[in-house]
């Protein structure tokens, strides 16, 4: 029994100690990356940046500013963003950061000022933006989070016009945080999120019929997929067996001596 | 048994020199016949092979003789960024330079505004020629802008990359009709991807009206210049980003009014014209087992009021809604986007009459249309329509996964490892209880 109690207590401290971090903290820069000092100015043009990769970039008040990176399942990403303005306004002004996905489709923000609005004295505004935890597979229909192409466009909603065209400075910084396959999501999405930038060509005619690719009958096709649940249920089984021998071994009357 | 063994060794080595023959007579004839045309994927990696193309429209008017610029004239300080400018060009980028208001001194409007020349023609630039024709500007005459952005855009011509104006000046256009404005929004009707981005040197409210109008009806910028340095900065940037940006020019297409008659589209990326409260259906072939992928971005190029939409959805060739993508928004903005996936569900598929089992897979057609719900402002005008950026991509589709048939965390193993106890214990005791019963027997 004394053992059964230690192998418990063990396997919950490990447990603990497993647990992916609930609170994310700021995204900081990674060591030796580049600083990127480009901005596209549409979906198509947009810059790609790394996470822990920082952007600094000149600008004028009014412009939109788009950047682009990628996500992977599994991944939490967070946006900072820093606009540093030179001189006084001459009035209020909200700035927003968006992020859409590769299908230009909103995403949602858990936590983060993603459209604060400051005073005409203030020389500064920070935004921010964390996305929900990609998911590896959703629904068609759904609009959650995918693995590909994330765009981060920065713009000021609203202002006085004076204010327009008036130079600012921009720093970005997107951070990823990994939680490996611990999201309890199972599925693949074929082709990742990534937009098809090629330029489109009209058919003339419907396509012809394409020959039916033959059904697969792969012996491994009714195993699950590999990944941690292998892992987790062979560990189980090995556990159950030695509970198994254990609990039998407690039945044992004790030995004389 | 041992004398087969030699043959055995050797036959290999013939398999291997002769595959080796095979390779090099392959790679011989792709290099005769050229690329083989399966390799679409290189594409999308292959540079264009069109250089960049900015041309820079710099307003030599009278007015640029105004000393308020860091105490310099505005010509002076204009003349020195261009210098910088063309001295960092990079080598891929093709430059030209125009002029307006350079060389006209009489007071004769209608011939004053006819003054736009073309000093250093858009092509590989020759640096010391470039400069030289900078440096003998004088600030002269009127300021027809319109003239002088419809002549930069014929300068820039057409071709399969977007092409950028700069536009450099300090005075309201003085010359209109045409309006600078709708000379802009003209050009950017026309197909050719084109950007005029502006920047007024200490620009006055209806410089900044007039350039920010310009900027918006061709998505491009405005920048108020107020010193030597910004304007030299922000030139050169916008002169990088005709190299950076994306440079194959998306296909030109008007979709119908009706699924029936809309154009067919194959994946890639499309542009288009929409008018305020106009709907337009364009059709995409889906195959079983693959998966619609549709966004589309409506661009603000005009005032609108405040609050609009844009709705992106798919219906079957029988007006049956599919799926939809909608965004909504409020405030100032430069596109509006929404997107969709779409996959036939495998019920469907099922149903479906399947006479031969080994049959062709059809590709069933997917309607696509476009709406939004701006609204315009009095005086707005509404052709031509608002620019449409259409992608579309036909992927393989990523069928729902099964349910997990293993376990994963904590709970299962603490509930496996009891199980497994009470198992033992079940079975220890059983086996006494037996011995037991055997023994006394």
């Amino acid at each position: 029994m004394r053992t059964l109690i230690r192998v418990a207590a063990a396997t919950a401290a490990a447990g603990l100690a497993l647990t992916p971090g609930v609170a994310l903290a700021a995204p900081s820069p990674s060591p030796g990356a580049t600083t990127v000092t480009k901005a596209g100015t549409s979906f198509l043009t947009a810059t790609s940046i790394t996470a822990g990769q920082p952007v600094r970039v000149g600008a004028s008040t009014g412009d939109h500013l788009y950047w682009s990176f990628r996500a992977e399942a599994g991944q939490v990403h967070e946006v900072g963003v820093t606009v540093a303005f030179g001189k006084p306004r001459t009035g209020p002004s909200t700035w927003t950061v968006d992020v859409f996905d590769g299908l230009r489709r909103r995403q949602a923000c858990t936590a983060g000022a993603q459209t604060p609005t400051v005073d005409a004295a203030a020389t500064g505004v920070t935004l921010g933006c964390t996305l929900r935890r990609v998911r590896p597979w959703a629904e068609p229909w759904s609009g959650d989070p995918l693995p590909g192409t994330y765009y981060v466009r920065l713009s000021v909603t609203e202002l006085p016009e004076p204010d327009l065209g008036l130079p600012i400075e921009v720093d970005l910084l997107a951070g990823a945080t990994d939680s490996g396959g611990a999201s309890g999501d199972d599925g693949e999405l074929a082709a990742p999120l990534v937009p098809n930038t090629r330029a489109g060509t009209v058919l003339t005619a419907e396509p012809t019929p394409e020959p039916a690719a033959e059904e697969e009958t792969d012996l491994t096709g009714w195993l699950p997929e590999a990944g941690s649940r292998w892992v987790w249920t062979g560990v189980g089984g090995v556990l159950a067996a030695v509970a198994g021998v254990v609990g039998f071994a407690l039945t044992r009357r004790p030995r004389r001596r | 048994m041992i004398f087969h063994c030699g043959s055995h060794y050797t036959r290999p080595v013939i398999n291997k020199r002769r595959s080796t023959a095979v390779l090099w007579g392959l790679l011989a004839a792709i290099a005769l016949i050229g690329p083989s045309p399966a390799g679409a994927d290189d594409e999308t990696t292959e540079p264009a092979a069109e250089p960049p193309k900015v041309e820079l429209v710099l307003d030599v008017s009278g007015s640029m003789r105004a000393r308020d610029i860091d105490g310099r004239s505005r010509i002076s300080v204009a003349q020195q960024a261009f210098n910088e400018v063309v001295d960092g060009l990079p080598d891929e980028t093709q430059l030209g330079i125009r002029v307006l208001g350079a060389t006209y001194r009489g007071k004769d409007k209608k011939q004053g505004c006819r003054d736009t020349q073309q000093i250093v023609p858009v092509g590989p630039v020759d640096r010391t020629q470039a400069k030289a024709a900078v440096a003998g500007l004088r600030p002269t005459g009127f300021t027809p802008v319109g003239l002088a952005l419809r002549s930069a855009a014929q300068d820039l011509g057409t071709g399969s990359t977007a092409r950028r104006i700069v536009l450099i000046t300090d005075g309201e256009d003085t010359c209109a009709p045409p309006d600078p404005c709708e000379v802009a929004r003209e050009l950017a009707a026309q197909g050719t991807r084109l950007v005029v981005d502006t920047l007024g040197l200490a620009p006055d409210e209806k410089v900044r009206r007039q350039l920010l109008c310009i900027a918006g009806a061709t998505g491009g910028t405005y920048t108020a210049a107020q010193s030597a340095d910004e304007l030299t900065g922000r030139i050169k940037q916008l002169v990088d980003r005709a190299r950076d940006t994306y440079t194959v020019t998306p296909a030109v297409v008007g979709g119908a009014a009706a699924c029936a008659d809309a154009p067919l589209l194959a994946p890639g990326v499309y542009t288009d014209r929409e008018a305020f409260s106009e709907h337009r259906w364009y059709r995409v072939p889906v195959r079983a087992g693959q998966e619609l992928r549709a966004s589309v971005s409506i661009g603000l190029d005009r005032p609108v009021n405040p609050d609009y939409g844009v709705l992106l959805r798919a219906t079957a060739p029988d007006g049956r809604e599919l799926v939809r993508g909608v965004d909504a928004g409020s405030g100032r903005t430069d596109v509006v986007s929404a997107g969709l996936r779409w996959s036939a569900a495998e019920e469907e598929d099922a149903a479906g009459p399947t006479p031969t089992p080994s049959a062709t897979a059809a590709a069933r057609t997917v309607c696509l249309v476009v709406s939004n719900s701006f609204a315009a402002r009095a005086g707005t005008r509404a052709e031509p329509g608002m620019p449409v950026e259409l992608t579309v991509d036909v992927v393989a589709a990523s069928p729902a996964p099964d349910g997990p048939d293993l376990g994963r965390g904590w709970a299962l193993l603490l509930l496996l490892t009891l199980a497994g106890l009470v198992t033992g214990l079940v079975a220890g005791l059983l086996t006494r209880w037996w011995v037991a019963t055997w023994r006394e027997n």
